[in-house]
């Protein structure tokens, strides 16, 4: 199957049509088997069962970087190659990266709480986490001020890539502010030091909620697609009604 | 004071007096639109003055002059939009209890319309704010055309149908003066046509409108009325 | 009765449809509130000090800033010329757009303000503090705010006109929204005093501001 083909609307939506039944039921497996190995896992020496927050709170974190980048490659799409289906995917990627990042802002608030003692602290990552929710809600804000969505697309575009330049800038300037203020020392997750019972189900994870947000993608995209053909036909019946 | 008030009363006495009606009008009938002396200035620059009207039942009075002479002042001035410097605007006959505007329509140049609001939806909210009856909504849309697309947004209709949803509110609430400024403009020949019916029978259940216009309206035994001969 | 709801549905039905401008003053307040602590640092006890006036000024900035349009928009499709012919009072008219904004702008700042005090650090009794003094002081704002947006449509002038109009204004309100919040958790005054004042100060922009907004339109109609 050619790339090419998938920029034809309507072979994408019966593609879609046939694969989303599996999808959906890879993404349950997924899950069952993750979930089971998430209460499964051994209970963290100095945070207790709360590390557990963190078999949601990664997986969501990495999509809503994940999701940037997606929308990235999409921009491309949509200004270079001016493929159909590009601003399509973007526009739909944008609400499902910012509710990743919500939840990954949520559920590091809820495991700080217990951890630090408050829901908040101005830590390096959680606050570069917090603007990028912040660029997320603007570009949804973006999306949701034009109704036509070809020229919100292209616009859209420019700022998903300014976005994608400006995210490690603000990474760096963040951490560099940060460091600047010397913060409270805080516990931090040690990076190659997980134990591989904590680390497995981490992984399934991270594999099923990707799953996820590949198949709550491939069906917003349909749902997209369709609204506009119902958009092009209620614009073709106000140009066809009654001398128009 | 009351000296003054006399005078005043005296003089307008004389005025009406002094009033060419049109033949074939309706002479004695209940309701009239005049304006007395009116006098218009816009920044600094007066577009007219003195200028003496009446309307009366059934009857159209077409607004005629080169552009700037005031067309658009006079008929904003009716409808209370514009104050003017000197003269008065009323409705002999009309609702005692209402201004001249309350009981006029005017239809702008601008439609009045959101574009996110679905036709009926635009319609509807004018009926309310106007205080018409909702009821009369599918009529009006009917008259002008627009009911196949009633639920489509505004923001879709070309230039001429949102011509026309304009001209349903005028269908819709009933005021027995319209002020219409350049009300053809966007319409082609079947919407004209709609309009001049839709006037004909405004005029002939006891209406009457002031038009301003560079064509024709479609409409039999107009007077007319011509502004910027002074200038 | 009819003509004042339909005025309310119609500006909310077009605040929340495509186009529309709601939640973007709630999205404003959040990346001020984001932006703060950069400048300030993120010392929490500092931030738990200040988070009210930060909450505050916030929600004054991003109350104001999203009333631009309000009678701009009317006015240049030729729909405020119709209102202002119509049987319904233009102060009645005005009331109503204010609260539609309010409904539609205010109130999500007042439900987002407890949320954005979690990221300030803020004790529990000084986020229901500030919650409840912006939901008695942001009506006060969007009232203060319409004298400013009808000058600003009557002048045929947008943009930053209104703020620099109506932010002095405002000024009794932050004073006595900010000084209420913070009685409630470090006193010296009780919290009634400040917070009856605010009260008072919103019932007179409840009366005020539509009379002087609507002078403002007829006025500059012509």
């Amino acid at each position: 199957m050619a790339w090419i083909d998938l920029a034809n609307p309507t072979r994408f939506l019966r593609i879609v049509d046939r694969v989303l039944p599996w999808l959906t039921a890879l993404t349950v497996l997924a899950f069952a088997f993750a979930l089971n190995g998430a209460f499964e896992a051994p209970d963290d020496y100095q945070q207790g069962a709360t590390v557990k927050i963190m078999f949601i709170h990664v997986p969501a974190a990495w999509l809503g970087m994940f999701c940037w980048g997606m929308m990235t490659i999409s921009a491309l799409g949509t200004l270079v190659f001016r493929h159909p289906l590009a601003d399509v995917a973007a526009k739909t990627a944008a609400p499902l990266g910012a509710a990743f990042t919500f939840v990954c802002l949520l559920t590091g608030a809820l495991w700080g709480r217990p951890m630090w003692g408050t829901y908040w602290v101005w830590d390096a990552r959680l606050t570069s986490v917090l603007v990028m929710f912040v660029m997320y809600l603007g570009l949804l804000a973006l999306w949701r001020s034009v109704e036509d969505p070809a020229r919100a697309g292209r616009a859209a575009a420019i700022l998903t890539l300014v976005g994608a330049l400006n995210l490690p800038i603000i990474k760096f300037s963040v951490d560099w502010w940060n460091t600047l203020h010397q913060p409270a020392s805080v516990v931090r997750l040690g990076g190659p030091t997980i134990h591989p019972a904590i680390l497995i189900p981490l992984l399934a994870m991270t594999i099923a909620f990707t799953l996820l947000f590949v198949a709550l993608h491939l069906g917003a995209m349909r749902n997209e697609v369709l609204r506009r053909r119902v958009r092009t036909l209620r614009l073709l019946q106000a140009q066809t009604a009654r001398g128009a | 004071m009351e000296f003054c008030y006399i005078i005043d009363v005296l003089n307008k006495t004389k005025r009406r007096a002094a009033f060419d009606r049109p033949a074939g009008g309706h002479v004695g009938t209940a309701m009239d639109l005049i304006g007395r002396d009116l006098a218009c200035v816009r920044g600094q620059r007066e577009i007219f003055a003195g200028l003496d009207f009446r309307v009366g039942q059934g009857e159209a009075l077409i607004l005629l002059g080169p552009n700037g002479a005031g067309k658009s002042s006079l008929l904003r001035l009716i409808a209370g939009l514009v104050r003017p410097t000197e003269g008065l605007v009323a409705l002999e006959g009309g609702d005692p209890e209402l201004t001249v505007p309350e009981q006029a329509h005017y239809l702008g140049h601008q439609d009045a319309l959101k574009p996110s609001l679905t036709v009926a939806e635009n319609l509807g909210f004018w009926i309310d704010v106007l205080d018409g009856e909702r009821a009369a909504m599918a009529e009006a849309l009917t008259a002008v055309a627009l009911d196949e697309i009633a639920d489509l947004p505004a923001g879709y209709l070309s230039a001429g149908q949102r011509r026309r949803l304009s001209i349903a509110r005028l269908v819709a609430v009933e005021r027995p003066v319209w002020l219409l400024d350049e009300p053809t403009s966007a319409l082609d020949a079947a919407s004209q046509e709609r309009l001049a019916a839709l006037m004909t029978a405004h005029l002939a259940g006891g209406g009457l409108l002031l038009a301003a216009t560079h064509g024709p309206l479609g409409l039999a035994g107009t007077r007319e009325l011509r502004l910027g001969g002074r200038a | 009765m009819t003509a004042l709801r339909a005025l309310l549905v119609r500006d909310m039905r077009i605040a929340l449809r495509v186009g529309g401008g709601a939640m973007m003053g709630v999205l404003f307040f959040l990346t001020v509130v984001t932006l703060m602590p950069f400048a300030i640092g993120p010392d929490l006890e500092l931030l738990r000090r200040i988070g009210p006036a930060i909450l505050w000024i916030g929600a004054l900035l991003a109350s104001l800033l999203a009333l631009d349009r309000l009678f701009a928009a009317d006015h240049d499709d030729g729909s405020l010329d119709l209102i202002l012919m119509g049987r319904l009072p233009i102060e009645l008219a005005v009331a109503a757009k204010g609260l539609a904004h309010w409904l539609t702008t205010g109130l999500p700042l007042v439900i987002a303000a407890p949320v954005l005090g979690l990221f300030l650090n803020l004790e529990p009794a000084a986020i229901g503090a500030v919650a409840l003094t912006l939901l008695v002081g942001t009506p006060a704002l969007t009232f203060t705010g319409l004298i400013g947006a009808a000058l600003a449509t009557a002048l045929r002038r947008g943009g930053l006109l209104l703020p620099v109009l109506v932010l002095p204004l405002t000024v009794p309100v932050l004073i006595f929204g900010v000084a209420a919040s913070n009685a409630a958790v470090v006193g010296p005054v009780p919290f009634g005093t400040p917070f009856t004042i605010l009260c008072a100060l919103t019932l007179a922009s409840l009366v005020v501001g539509p009379f002087a907004a609507g002078a403002t339109l007829r006025q500059g109609m012509e």
